[in-house]
């Protein structure tokens, strides 16, 4: 193709100027990583710019010794393994019935679902309910409140609808029935849109803060978010929380072991991405479409 | 007359009857899955909606719902009379109008730059490194954005010190609030948001492109006169929803980043229903904000999801 002089500035300023958006949209991660791993003066007196100084783990050791984390890590790593399971579960409940035409009652059933999607009960009353079903400070509590989304039923149900009739027909002449069906055939059929799915959940669960922040009372069942949160909001706002008293005590500096923190809870997120990427874009896809 | 039709009548009832029946229990399997989904639908949705009714009541825990008084809509009025009615919704609005003018245009124009890229694995990394921060929790994100702000060693300021200013306490400041929670949500969403415009740049017909090239038209010309205009659908469809969430601002993040001191320009309806609910154990009153908050939105997404659906035929259901 032949370019004009213009064009070929063009395209010569466009590769830069995306090039260093990309970097500016990872920079703050590289920041937090190479802080890290520098010592301690060098970040309290803001040295440390995109490479570490005098480079040292010593915020890991720190990081890795509290006990607090720990045990967050593997609370976070329950909820998120049990409640995708759950949300998942409920979800194929959900969208394969009403994704079948000839279910009576499918319109009333998905007119209670999409009003799920515009009207939400609000944060007094959900906790309300959950206070009413005994679901406060506990492990379940955080679990099976918050199961499936309206959005990700009907991305699910969309896909069933698109599947063939035709190998449910025939299994149905062979004497199976919709359990059987929907396990045998239909399920391996979906794989791709189920792992889309899975992984929305599961990134969705592993981010959460919120609803644990309010529901959960003891430090042992907290999930690591919640934990960072004491640890990085109530330190940096000069608040005293009791993770951050520990550290202090032990005679660090708490910025560079807050560094180490994110990293503790950003890298299986960010390990796990350009597996799982392909996926969540086919999901934004999937999503799109229907609209 | 009467007499034919009467049992005519009668027999067309049953046979309903009898399909419906025969229907359910052929489906029987179906039904059966679909209980625990209606159970948690149940439970966790309708019971929450159900419980609403406390915004019209003087709740109080001793009480419970039977015992707690009726007030009618004395807990909006108070709201609507009360100091922070004006400040939560002009917050609300505020964050909404910056990230809709400066978060709006930000992945549309992002897309077009990438769609001119050639080199393939150019554009793929592109693309996988601006997507990375959506998929960051809001308490990471919030945690690196305090670190970058913070006055003693934070980034930020260690640039305004080079250049021989004196350090800001940003998150101490009301003014500087809103375009730091601007940027930090443009920075989660740019990459991510850009998806739906490189999909819809991608579906252009490259035929179009070619009748353009024998025209002579360059690319410039082709950006103004082609992908614009077939990408245009969708920008106003993605406008118009965009609209539809005015109300819905990131509260977990602005929970996670304010303080007092700049509630002023922080404060928005939802922090506020979770200050005065769960931290002041106002439950009625912050019910009935929230029930206030729920229904504007509510009314918002659903007339701009009518509008989309009547200039486009494409809505959000």
């Amino acid at each position: 193709m032949n370019l004009t002089k213009g064009e070929r500035l063009f395209s010569i300023f466009n590769y830069i100027f995306i090039g260093f958006l990309s970097f500016f949209a990872i920079y703050p991660f590289l920041y937090v990583l190479a802080c890290s791993v520098s010592d301690t003066i060098s970040v309290a007196s803001g040295n440390v710019y995109l490479f570490p100084k005098s480079f040292r783990l010593d915020a890991y050791k720190m990081v890795l010794q509290q006990k607090e984390i720990w045990v967050s890590y593997g609370n976070t790593v329950i909820y998120t393994v049990f409640g995708t399971m759950y949300s998942l579960f409920l979800t194929i409940c959900g969208a394969y019935p009403l994704s079948k035409e000839r279910l009576r009652g499918k319109k009333i059933f998905s007119f209670l679902l999409l009003i799920t999607m515009w009207f939400q009960a609000g944060i007094i009353p959900t906790y309300l309910n959950l206070k009413s079903l005994n679901l406060l400070n506990q492990r379940l509590g955080v679990i099976i409140g918050f199961g499936c989304t309206a959005f990700y039923v009907i991305i699910m149900k969309t896909y069933f609808e698109s599947l063939p009739i035709s190998m449910e027909e025939s299994a149905k002449i062979d004497g199976a029935n919709d359990l059987s069906i929907l396990w045998n055939i239909i399920l391996p059929l979906a794989k791709p849109s189920i792992a889309t799915i899975t992984l929305y959940y599961a990134v969705n669960r592993w981010n959460s803060f919120f609803w644990a922040m309010i529901l959960l009372r003891d430090n042992s069942k907290i999930p690591l978010q919640v934990m960072l949160r004491k640890l990085i909001i109530e330190t940096q706002a000069g608040g005293v929380s009791e993770s951050a008293v520990n550290i202090t005590n032990l005679g660090y500096s708490a910025e560079t072991v807050i560094y180490a923190t994110i990293v503790v809870a950003a890298v299986p997120i960010i390990a796990l991405y350009p597996f799982i990427q392909k996926y969540f874009v086919k999901g934004i896809m999937v999503g799109a479409i229907k609209g | 007359m009467q007499i034919v039709n009467k049992p005519r009548f009668i027999t067309k009832n049953k046979r309903y009857c009898r399909n419906l029946f025969n229907d359910i229990s052929r489906d029987r399997y179906l039904y059966l899955l679909m209980i625990p989904f209606i159970a948690y639908y149940v439970l966790f949705y309708w019971r929450p909606i159900w419980s609403i009714r406390i915004a019209f009541m003087d709740y109080s825990l001793y009480k419970g719902f039977k015992g707690s008084p009726w007030v009618g809509f004395e807990h909006f009025i108070a709201f609507f009379k009360g100091p922070f009615f004006w400040r939560t919704l002009t917050n609300t609005f505020m964050l909404s109008i910056y990230s809709l003018i400066i978060g709006f245009p930000a992945p549309i124009i992002l897309a077009l730059l990438i769609n001119e890229v050639r080199n393939k694995k150019f554009k793929k990394i592109t693309q996988t490194l601006t997507y990375i921060p959506h998929f960051v929790s809001t308490v990471v994100v919030v945690g690196i954005v305090m670190s970058l702000l913070s006055p003693t060693s934070g980034l930020i300021n260690m640039i305004i010190k080079f250049f021989g200013g004196n350090e800001i306490y940003f998150l101490a400041e009301p003014r500087y609030f809103r375009m730091i929670y601007t940027l930090m949500h443009m920075w989660q969403s740019t990459g991510y948001s850009a998806i739906i415009y490189i999909a819809a740049l991608a579906g252009i017909d490259q035929e179009l492109y070619e009748a353009a090239v024998i025209d002579g038209a360059g690319r410039w010309k082709q950006t103004l006169h082609i992908t614009i205009p077939c990408i245009l659908p969708t920008v106003v469809i993605m406008l118009i929803l965009k609209l539809g969430t005015v109300m819905n601002v990131g509260y977990e993040a602005i929970i996670l980043l304010y303080n007092p001191i700049i509630y002023e320009t922080a404060d928005v309806v939802s922090t506020y229903v979770y200050r005065s609910g769960l931290q002041e154990g106002s439950y009625s009153f912050s019910a009935a904000v929230g029930l206030f908050d729920s229904v504007v939105s509510f009314l918002l997404v659903f007339f701009s999801n009518k509008v989309s659906r009547w200039l486009s035929g494409i809505s959000l259901w």
